[in-house]
Protein backbone atom coordinates (compact mmCIF):
# COMPACT_ATOMS: atom_id res chain seq x y z
CA UNK A 1 0.00 0.00 0.00
CA UNK A 2 1.50 3.33 -0.91
CA UNK A 3 0.91 6.12 1.51
CA UNK A 4 0.82 9.64 0.28
CA UNK A 5 1.68 12.59 2.40
CA UNK A 6 -0.60 15.45 1.62
CA UNK A 7 1.29 18.62 0.84
CA UNK A 8 0.44 21.55 3.08
CA UNK A 9 -1.76 24.03 1.25
CA UNK A 10 0.79 26.68 0.49
CA UNK A 11 -0.84 27.33 -2.87
CA UNK A 12 -2.42 30.59 -3.86
CA UNK A 13 -6.21 30.60 -3.78
CA UNK A 14 -8.21 30.33 -6.98
CA UNK A 15 -8.60 34.07 -7.13
CA UNK A 16 -4.87 34.62 -6.94
CA UNK A 17 -4.26 31.97 -9.60
CA UNK A 18 -6.78 33.59 -11.89
CA UNK A 19 -5.17 36.96 -11.45
CA UNK A 20 -1.66 35.62 -11.93
CA UNK A 21 -2.35 33.58 -15.01
CA UNK A 22 -2.48 36.00 -17.92
CA UNK A 23 0.84 37.51 -16.90
CA UNK A 24 2.96 34.35 -17.14
CA UNK A 25 3.22 31.94 -20.04
CA UNK A 26 2.33 28.31 -19.35
CA UNK A 27 5.17 25.83 -19.60
CA UNK A 28 4.74 22.24 -20.61
CA UNK A 29 6.89 19.30 -19.61
CA UNK A 30 6.78 15.59 -20.40
CA UNK A 31 7.88 12.55 -18.43
CA UNK A 32 7.97 9.12 -20.06
CA UNK A 33 8.57 5.64 -18.74
CA UNK A 34 7.93 2.22 -20.18
CA UNK A 35 5.75 0.31 -17.70
CA UNK A 36 3.09 -2.40 -18.05
CA UNK A 37 4.34 -3.18 -21.54
CA UNK A 38 3.67 0.29 -22.93
CA UNK A 39 5.09 3.79 -22.86
CA UNK A 40 3.38 5.89 -20.20
CA UNK A 41 3.63 9.59 -20.87
CA UNK A 42 2.81 12.25 -18.36
CA UNK A 43 2.52 15.79 -19.66
CA UNK A 44 2.25 18.64 -17.20
CA UNK A 45 1.30 22.25 -17.84
CA UNK A 46 2.20 24.80 -15.20
CA UNK A 47 3.65 28.26 -14.86
CA UNK A 48 6.91 26.70 -13.68
CA UNK A 49 7.24 23.03 -14.60
CA UNK A 50 10.72 22.68 -13.09
CA UNK A 51 9.31 22.71 -9.54
CA UNK A 52 10.64 19.89 -7.37
CA UNK A 53 7.17 18.91 -6.16
CA UNK A 54 6.21 18.22 -9.79
CA UNK A 55 9.29 16.02 -10.17
CA UNK A 56 8.37 14.22 -7.01
CA UNK A 57 4.76 13.70 -8.05
CA UNK A 58 5.89 12.35 -11.44
CA UNK A 59 8.20 9.95 -9.64
CA UNK A 60 5.32 8.79 -7.45
CA UNK A 61 3.09 8.31 -10.50
CA UNK A 62 5.58 5.95 -12.13
CA UNK A 63 6.33 4.19 -8.83
CA UNK A 64 2.61 3.53 -8.40
CA UNK A 65 2.32 2.10 -11.90
CA UNK A 66 5.36 -0.11 -11.38
CA UNK A 67 3.80 -1.41 -8.18
CA UNK A 68 0.54 -2.14 -10.02
CA UNK A 69 2.54 -4.04 -12.61
CA UNK A 70 4.21 -6.09 -9.88
CA UNK A 71 0.81 -7.00 -8.48
CA UNK A 72 -1.25 -7.54 -11.63
CA UNK A 73 0.99 -8.28 -14.59
CA UNK A 74 -0.06 -11.42 -16.40
CA UNK A 75 3.09 -11.52 -18.46
CA UNK A 76 5.50 -11.44 -15.56
CA UNK A 77 5.77 -14.84 -13.91
CA UNK A 78 6.76 -13.18 -10.62
CA UNK A 79 3.69 -10.94 -10.35
CA UNK A 80 1.39 -11.52 -7.43
CA UNK A 81 -1.54 -12.42 -9.67
CA UNK A 82 0.49 -15.03 -11.51
CA UNK A 83 1.71 -16.47 -8.20
CA UNK A 84 -1.87 -16.48 -6.93
CA UNK A 85 -2.95 -18.40 -9.98
CA UNK A 86 -0.06 -20.77 -9.56
CA UNK A 87 -1.06 -21.31 -5.94
CA UNK A 88 2.16 -19.83 -4.56
CA UNK A 89 0.31 -17.09 -2.68
CA UNK A 90 -2.85 -17.59 -0.69
CA UNK A 91 -5.82 -15.39 -1.51
CA UNK A 92 -5.94 -14.23 2.09
CA UNK A 93 -2.36 -13.02 1.92
CA UNK A 94 -2.57 -11.00 -1.26
CA UNK A 95 -2.56 -7.27 -1.81
CA UNK A 96 -5.90 -5.55 -1.03
CA UNK A 97 -5.83 -4.22 -4.61
CA UNK A 98 -6.70 -7.72 -5.80
CA UNK A 99 -10.10 -7.62 -4.14
CA UNK A 100 -10.71 -4.05 -5.30
CA UNK A 101 -9.98 -4.92 -8.93
CA UNK A 102 -11.90 -8.17 -8.77
CA UNK A 103 -14.94 -6.24 -7.59
CA UNK A 104 -14.53 -3.74 -10.45
CA UNK A 105 -14.31 -6.63 -12.92
CA UNK A 106 -17.52 -8.15 -11.64
CA UNK A 107 -19.21 -4.74 -11.63
CA UNK A 108 -18.07 -4.05 -15.19
CA UNK A 109 -19.52 -7.30 -16.43
CA UNK A 110 -22.82 -6.57 -14.76
CA UNK A 111 -23.03 -2.93 -15.81
CA UNK A 112 -22.33 -3.72 -19.47
CA UNK A 113 -24.80 -6.58 -19.53
CA UNK A 114 -22.00 -9.05 -20.15
CA UNK A 115 -20.54 -7.18 -23.13
CA UNK A 116 -17.36 -6.68 -21.13
CA UNK A 117 -15.82 -9.52 -19.20
CA UNK A 118 -12.59 -10.16 -17.33
CA UNK A 119 -12.97 -13.88 -17.85
CA UNK A 120 -11.66 -14.73 -21.26
CA UNK A 121 -13.04 -17.86 -22.76
CA UNK A 122 -12.21 -19.00 -26.23
CA UNK A 123 -14.68 -21.59 -27.49
CA UNK A 124 -14.13 -24.86 -25.69
CA UNK A 125 -11.79 -23.45 -23.08
CA UNK A 126 -12.04 -22.90 -19.36
CA UNK A 127 -12.52 -19.17 -18.68
CA UNK A 128 -9.32 -17.46 -17.58
CA UNK A 129 -9.31 -14.50 -15.19
CA UNK A 130 -7.67 -11.60 -17.01
CA UNK A 131 -8.30 -8.26 -15.29
CA UNK A 132 -5.97 -6.40 -17.70
CA UNK A 133 -8.86 -4.50 -19.28
CA UNK A 134 -9.77 -2.98 -15.93
CA UNK A 135 -6.31 -2.75 -14.36
CA UNK A 136 -4.93 -0.30 -16.91
CA UNK A 137 -7.64 2.31 -16.37
CA UNK A 138 -7.70 1.71 -12.65
CA UNK A 139 -3.92 2.09 -12.38
CA UNK A 140 -3.90 5.33 -14.33
CA UNK A 141 -6.68 6.71 -12.13
CA UNK A 142 -4.73 5.71 -8.99
CA UNK A 143 -1.69 7.51 -10.34
CA UNK A 144 -3.69 10.54 -11.49
CA UNK A 145 -5.08 10.91 -7.96
CA UNK A 146 -1.54 11.79 -6.84
CA UNK A 147 -1.35 14.55 -9.45
CA UNK A 148 -4.63 16.08 -8.30
CA UNK A 149 -2.84 17.00 -5.04
CA UNK A 150 -0.17 19.07 -6.76
CA UNK A 151 -0.96 22.79 -6.68
CA UNK A 152 -1.20 24.81 -9.87
CA UNK A 153 -0.79 22.11 -12.51
CA UNK A 154 -2.81 20.65 -15.33
CA UNK A 155 -1.89 17.17 -16.52
CA UNK A 156 -2.52 14.46 -19.07
CA UNK A 157 -1.44 10.92 -18.21
CA UNK A 158 -1.45 8.72 -21.31
CA UNK A 159 -1.01 4.96 -21.24
CA UNK A 160 -0.80 3.57 -24.75
CA UNK A 161 -3.61 5.71 -26.15
CA UNK A 162 -5.93 5.75 -23.13
CA UNK A 163 -5.60 8.73 -20.86
CA UNK A 164 -6.71 10.76 -17.88
CA UNK A 165 -6.75 14.55 -18.08
CA UNK A 166 -7.04 16.59 -14.92
CA UNK A 167 -5.63 19.33 -12.75
CA UNK A 168 -4.16 19.92 -9.35
CA UNK A 169 -5.39 22.03 -6.48
CA UNK A 170 -6.35 25.62 -7.05
CA UNK A 171 -6.96 25.09 -10.76
CA UNK A 172 -10.70 24.48 -10.92
CA UNK A 173 -12.14 26.85 -13.47
CA UNK A 174 -8.75 28.03 -14.70
CA UNK A 175 -7.17 24.78 -15.91
CA UNK A 176 -6.34 24.73 -19.63
CA UNK A 177 -7.92 22.13 -21.90
CA UNK A 178 -6.05 19.42 -23.78
CA UNK A 179 -6.68 18.54 -27.42
CA UNK A 180 -6.91 14.80 -27.74
CA UNK A 181 -6.65 13.53 -31.30
CA UNK A 182 -8.66 10.40 -31.96
CA UNK A 183 -7.02 8.20 -34.49
CA UNK A 184 -8.97 7.16 -37.59
CA UNK A 185 -9.15 3.37 -37.44
CA UNK A 186 -9.81 3.10 -41.16
CA UNK A 187 -6.84 5.13 -42.28
CA UNK A 188 -3.79 4.51 -40.19
CA UNK A 189 -2.32 7.57 -38.56
CA UNK A 190 -5.03 10.00 -39.64
CA UNK A 191 -6.72 11.95 -36.90
CA UNK A 192 -10.47 11.49 -37.35
CA UNK A 193 -11.71 13.68 -34.52
CA UNK A 194 -10.47 15.72 -31.62
CA UNK A 195 -11.81 16.05 -28.12
CA UNK A 196 -11.14 19.07 -25.92
CA UNK A 197 -10.83 17.84 -22.37
CA UNK A 198 -10.19 19.82 -19.19
CA UNK A 199 -10.97 17.01 -16.78
CA UNK A 200 -11.89 13.43 -17.63
CA UNK A 201 -10.80 10.30 -19.40
CA UNK A 202 -10.48 9.24 -23.03
CA UNK A 203 -10.31 5.56 -24.01
CA UNK A 204 -10.30 3.95 -27.43
CA UNK A 205 -10.81 0.29 -28.20
CA UNK A 206 -10.75 -1.27 -31.57
CA UNK A 207 -8.84 -2.82 -34.33
CA UNK A 208 -8.05 -2.46 -37.99
CA UNK A 209 -6.24 -4.21 -40.76
CA UNK A 210 -4.34 -6.59 -38.52
CA UNK A 211 -7.38 -8.39 -37.18
CA UNK A 212 -9.17 -8.20 -33.91
CA UNK A 213 -7.83 -8.69 -30.42
CA UNK A 214 -11.17 -8.14 -28.70
CA UNK A 215 -13.35 -11.17 -28.17
CA UNK A 216 -17.13 -11.07 -27.96
CA UNK A 217 -17.88 -12.42 -24.45
CA UNK A 218 -21.15 -13.88 -25.70
CA UNK A 219 -19.46 -16.17 -28.21
CA UNK A 220 -15.79 -16.15 -27.27
CA UNK A 221 -14.98 -15.38 -30.90
CA UNK A 222 -12.88 -12.40 -31.96
CA UNK A 223 -14.91 -9.41 -33.12
CA UNK A 224 -14.66 -9.48 -36.89
CA UNK A 225 -15.50 -5.90 -37.86
CA UNK A 226 -12.90 -3.16 -38.07
CA UNK A 227 -13.16 0.29 -36.60
CA UNK A 228 -12.93 1.69 -33.12
CA UNK A 229 -15.00 2.99 -30.25
CA UNK A 230 -13.91 5.98 -28.19
CA UNK A 231 -15.46 6.99 -24.91
CA UNK A 232 -14.90 10.34 -23.21
CA UNK A 233 -16.10 10.23 -19.63
CA UNK A 234 -15.32 11.09 -16.04
CA UNK A 235 -13.33 7.96 -15.16
CA UNK A 236 -10.84 5.89 -17.15
CA UNK A 237 -11.88 2.52 -15.74
CA UNK A 238 -15.40 3.00 -17.05
CA UNK A 239 -14.40 4.82 -20.22
CA UNK A 240 -12.19 1.85 -21.07
CA UNK A 241 -14.83 -0.73 -20.13
CA UNK A 242 -17.53 1.03 -22.17
CA UNK A 243 -15.20 1.52 -25.14
CA UNK A 244 -14.35 -2.17 -25.18
CA UNK A 245 -18.01 -3.16 -24.84
CA UNK A 246 -19.04 -0.64 -27.51
CA UNK A 247 -16.60 -2.13 -29.94
CA UNK A 248 -18.28 -5.49 -29.44
CA UNK A 249 -21.84 -4.19 -29.86
CA UNK A 250 -22.10 -0.44 -30.58
CA UNK A 251 -25.89 -0.27 -30.80
CA UNK A 252 -26.55 -2.13 -27.57
CA UNK A 253 -23.94 -0.15 -25.68
CA UNK A 254 -25.23 3.18 -26.96
CA UNK A 255 -28.58 2.33 -25.36
CA UNK A 256 -26.98 1.04 -22.17
CA UNK A 257 -24.80 4.12 -21.85
CA UNK A 258 -27.73 6.53 -22.18
CA UNK A 259 -29.20 4.81 -19.21
CA UNK A 260 -26.17 3.86 -17.12
CA UNK A 261 -23.43 6.30 -18.10
CA UNK A 262 -25.24 9.42 -19.31
CA UNK A 263 -22.25 11.61 -18.45
CA UNK A 264 -20.02 9.83 -20.97
CA UNK A 265 -19.98 10.25 -24.72
CA UNK A 266 -19.42 7.51 -27.25
CA UNK A 267 -17.87 7.91 -30.68
CA UNK A 268 -17.89 4.92 -32.99
CA UNK A 269 -15.64 5.16 -36.03
CA UNK B 1 -18.20 -17.05 16.00
CA UNK B 2 -18.64 -20.23 14.04
CA UNK B 3 -20.72 -18.33 11.51
CA UNK B 4 -17.96 -15.82 11.04
CA UNK B 5 -15.40 -18.55 10.53
CA UNK B 6 -17.65 -20.27 8.05
CA UNK B 7 -18.26 -17.05 6.19
CA UNK B 8 -14.54 -16.27 6.12
CA UNK B 9 -13.68 -19.70 4.85
CA UNK B 10 -16.27 -19.58 2.12
CA UNK B 11 -15.14 -16.12 1.00
CA UNK B 12 -11.57 -17.32 0.93
CA UNK B 13 -12.34 -20.43 -1.00
CA UNK B 14 -14.42 -18.43 -3.47
CA UNK B 15 -11.47 -16.12 -3.98
CA UNK B 16 -9.12 -19.03 -4.42
CA UNK B 17 -11.46 -20.52 -6.99
CA UNK B 18 -11.70 -17.26 -8.89
CA UNK B 19 -7.97 -16.78 -8.99
CA UNK B 20 -7.15 -20.32 -9.74
CA UNK B 21 -8.55 -20.15 -13.23
CA UNK B 22 -5.59 -20.76 -15.48
CA UNK B 23 -4.81 -17.55 -17.32
CA UNK B 24 -2.61 -19.14 -19.87
CA UNK B 25 -4.17 -20.95 -22.69
CA UNK B 26 -2.41 -24.03 -23.81
CA UNK B 27 0.45 -23.52 -26.19
CA UNK B 28 -1.16 -24.94 -29.28
CA UNK B 29 -4.24 -22.78 -28.96
CA UNK B 30 -2.33 -19.57 -28.52
CA UNK B 31 0.10 -20.15 -31.32
CA UNK B 32 -2.83 -20.81 -33.58
CA UNK B 33 -4.29 -17.50 -32.50
CA UNK B 34 -1.01 -15.72 -33.05
CA UNK B 35 -0.66 -17.10 -36.52
CA UNK B 36 -4.22 -16.59 -37.62
CA UNK B 37 -4.93 -13.18 -36.24
CA UNK B 38 -1.99 -11.21 -34.96
CA UNK B 39 -3.06 -9.23 -31.96
CA UNK B 40 -1.89 -5.95 -30.58
CA UNK B 41 1.07 -5.62 -28.31
CA UNK B 42 -1.22 -5.21 -25.35
CA UNK B 43 -3.36 -8.19 -25.93
CA UNK B 44 -0.48 -10.36 -26.93
CA UNK B 45 1.18 -9.48 -23.71
CA UNK B 46 -2.06 -10.45 -22.06
CA UNK B 47 -1.56 -14.00 -23.16
CA UNK B 48 2.13 -13.94 -22.78
CA UNK B 49 2.92 -16.83 -20.62
CA UNK B 50 2.32 -18.81 -23.73
CA UNK B 51 4.01 -16.47 -26.20
CA UNK B 52 7.37 -18.06 -25.63
CA UNK B 53 6.15 -21.09 -27.40
CA UNK B 54 4.10 -19.05 -29.84
CA UNK B 55 7.01 -16.92 -30.95
CA UNK B 56 9.36 -19.79 -31.28
CA UNK B 57 6.90 -21.50 -33.53
CA UNK B 58 5.86 -18.67 -35.77
CA UNK B 59 8.68 -16.84 -37.52
CA UNK B 60 6.73 -13.59 -37.85
CA UNK B 61 5.76 -13.20 -34.24
CA UNK B 62 8.85 -11.34 -33.28
CA UNK B 63 9.77 -10.27 -29.81
CA UNK B 64 6.86 -10.01 -27.49
CA UNK B 65 8.30 -12.12 -24.75
CA UNK B 66 9.07 -10.88 -21.27
CA UNK B 67 12.76 -10.58 -21.83
CA UNK B 68 12.73 -8.61 -25.02
CA UNK B 69 10.09 -6.18 -23.93
CA UNK B 70 11.85 -5.40 -20.72
CA UNK B 71 15.07 -4.91 -22.65
CA UNK B 72 13.24 -2.49 -24.86
CA UNK B 73 12.11 -0.78 -21.71
CA UNK B 74 15.51 0.00 -20.43
CA UNK B 75 16.86 0.90 -23.80
CA UNK B 76 14.06 3.07 -24.93
CA UNK B 77 13.31 4.88 -21.73
CA UNK B 78 16.77 6.39 -21.78
CA UNK B 79 16.64 9.19 -24.30
CA UNK B 80 19.26 8.76 -26.96
CA UNK B 81 20.31 5.29 -26.03
CA UNK B 82 19.95 3.71 -29.42
CA UNK B 83 22.36 4.85 -32.04
CA UNK B 84 19.72 6.45 -34.22
CA UNK B 85 18.08 8.47 -31.55
CA UNK B 86 21.27 9.71 -29.98
CA UNK B 87 22.67 10.92 -33.25
CA UNK B 88 19.45 12.56 -34.27
CA UNK B 89 18.41 14.26 -31.10
CA UNK B 90 21.79 15.82 -30.47
CA UNK B 91 23.12 16.46 -33.92
CA UNK B 92 20.68 18.66 -35.72
CA UNK B 93 20.45 21.70 -33.55
CA UNK B 94 21.99 23.60 -36.44
CA UNK B 95 19.26 26.14 -37.15
CA UNK B 96 18.07 28.36 -34.40
CA UNK B 97 14.55 26.98 -33.93
CA UNK B 98 14.92 23.58 -35.61
CA UNK B 99 15.35 20.37 -33.70
CA UNK B 100 14.77 16.72 -34.45
CA UNK B 101 13.58 14.18 -31.95
CA UNK B 102 13.65 10.45 -32.47
CA UNK B 103 10.90 8.57 -30.74
CA UNK B 104 11.57 5.37 -28.88
CA UNK B 105 11.96 2.30 -31.01
CA UNK B 106 8.70 0.61 -30.09
CA UNK B 107 8.72 -3.14 -30.00
CA UNK B 108 5.64 -4.46 -31.76
CA UNK B 109 4.72 -7.98 -32.55
CA UNK B 110 6.01 -7.47 -36.05
CA UNK B 111 9.29 -5.76 -35.17
CA UNK B 112 10.64 -2.37 -34.21
CA UNK B 113 8.94 0.85 -35.25
CA UNK B 114 10.70 4.16 -34.79
CA UNK B 115 9.58 7.64 -35.76
CA UNK B 116 11.53 10.87 -35.91
CA UNK B 117 10.02 14.34 -35.91
CA UNK B 118 11.43 17.70 -36.87
CA UNK B 119 10.25 20.62 -34.79
CA UNK B 120 10.57 24.18 -36.01
CA UNK B 121 9.60 26.94 -33.63
CA UNK B 122 7.49 24.59 -31.58
CA UNK B 123 5.65 23.05 -34.53
CA UNK B 124 6.20 19.67 -36.13
CA UNK B 125 7.17 20.27 -39.74
CA UNK B 126 8.20 16.77 -40.69
CA UNK B 127 7.98 13.26 -39.43
CA UNK B 128 9.77 10.28 -40.82
CA UNK B 129 9.90 6.63 -40.04
CA UNK B 130 13.40 5.44 -39.15
CA UNK B 131 12.53 1.80 -38.64
CA UNK B 132 9.61 -0.30 -39.79
CA UNK B 133 9.17 -4.04 -39.71
CA UNK B 134 9.62 -5.66 -43.10
CA UNK B 135 9.52 -9.21 -41.92
CA UNK B 136 6.91 -10.55 -44.30
CA UNK B 137 4.81 -9.68 -47.31
CA UNK B 138 1.81 -8.63 -45.28
CA UNK B 139 3.94 -6.08 -43.49
CA UNK B 140 5.32 -4.72 -46.70
CA UNK B 141 1.85 -4.33 -48.06
CA UNK B 142 0.64 -2.47 -45.01
CA UNK B 143 3.71 -0.38 -44.49
CA UNK B 144 3.96 0.72 -48.08
CA UNK B 145 0.66 2.51 -47.84
CA UNK B 146 0.56 3.25 -44.15
CA UNK B 147 3.90 4.93 -43.73
CA UNK B 148 3.61 7.79 -46.24
CA UNK B 149 0.13 8.59 -44.98
CA UNK B 150 1.33 8.48 -41.41
CA UNK B 151 4.15 10.86 -42.18
CA UNK B 152 1.82 13.41 -43.72
CA UNK B 153 -0.79 13.04 -41.05
CA UNK B 154 1.54 13.73 -38.19
CA UNK B 155 2.18 17.11 -39.67
CA UNK B 156 -1.53 17.69 -40.23
CA UNK B 157 -2.33 16.58 -36.74
CA UNK B 158 0.18 18.93 -35.26
CA UNK B 159 -1.13 21.79 -37.35
CA UNK B 160 -4.34 21.49 -35.46
CA UNK B 161 -2.17 21.34 -32.32
CA UNK B 162 -2.92 17.93 -30.89
CA UNK B 163 -1.65 17.38 -27.35
CA UNK B 164 -2.10 13.63 -27.21
CA UNK B 165 -3.24 10.79 -29.42
CA UNK B 166 -5.90 8.24 -28.53
CA UNK B 167 -6.17 5.24 -30.75
CA UNK B 168 -6.23 1.52 -31.00
CA UNK B 169 -5.41 0.91 -34.62
CA UNK B 170 -3.39 -2.21 -34.64
CA UNK B 171 -1.47 -1.35 -37.78
CA UNK B 172 -0.09 1.85 -36.45
CA UNK B 173 0.07 1.14 -32.77
CA UNK B 174 3.84 1.06 -32.89
CA UNK B 175 3.88 4.19 -34.98
CA UNK B 176 1.56 6.06 -32.66
CA UNK B 177 3.59 5.03 -29.64
CA UNK B 178 6.85 6.05 -31.21
CA UNK B 179 5.31 9.29 -32.45
CA UNK B 180 3.95 10.02 -29.00
CA UNK B 181 7.37 9.42 -27.53
CA UNK B 182 8.94 11.80 -30.06
CA UNK B 183 6.37 14.43 -29.05
CA UNK B 184 7.22 13.62 -25.45
CA UNK B 185 10.88 14.18 -26.09
CA UNK B 186 10.21 17.51 -27.71
CA UNK B 187 8.73 18.58 -24.38
CA UNK B 188 11.33 16.93 -22.17
CA UNK B 189 13.65 19.54 -20.87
Amino acid sequence: MTTTTLPLPTRPGPRAARAAQPAQPIQRRAFVEFIMGMPISLHVKAIDTSRTDIDQAAGNVFATLRKVDEVFSLWRADSELRRLQAGAVLAGECHPWQAEVLELCLGAEERTGGLFTAWRAAPGEVPAYDPTGVVKGWAIEQAAALLRLVPGISFCLNAGGDMVVGFGTGMRGVAPSWSIGIEDPHQAGRIAATAEVVEGAVATSGTAARGSHIADPRTGEAVSRSGSATVVGPDLVWADVWATAAFVDPAAVRDLMTERAPESSLTVL
Amino acid sequence: MRKITLWLMSTLSALVLLFSYPTSRNATASSAVAAAAPTTTESSSGTTDSTDSATSQSPTGSATTDDTSSDATTESSTPGSSSTSSSSSDSSSSDAGTQTYAGDAVNTQWGLVQVQITVENGKITKSEVLQVPWSNHKDQEINSYAVPILNQETVDAQNSSIDMVSGATVTSVGYIQSLQSAIDQAHLS
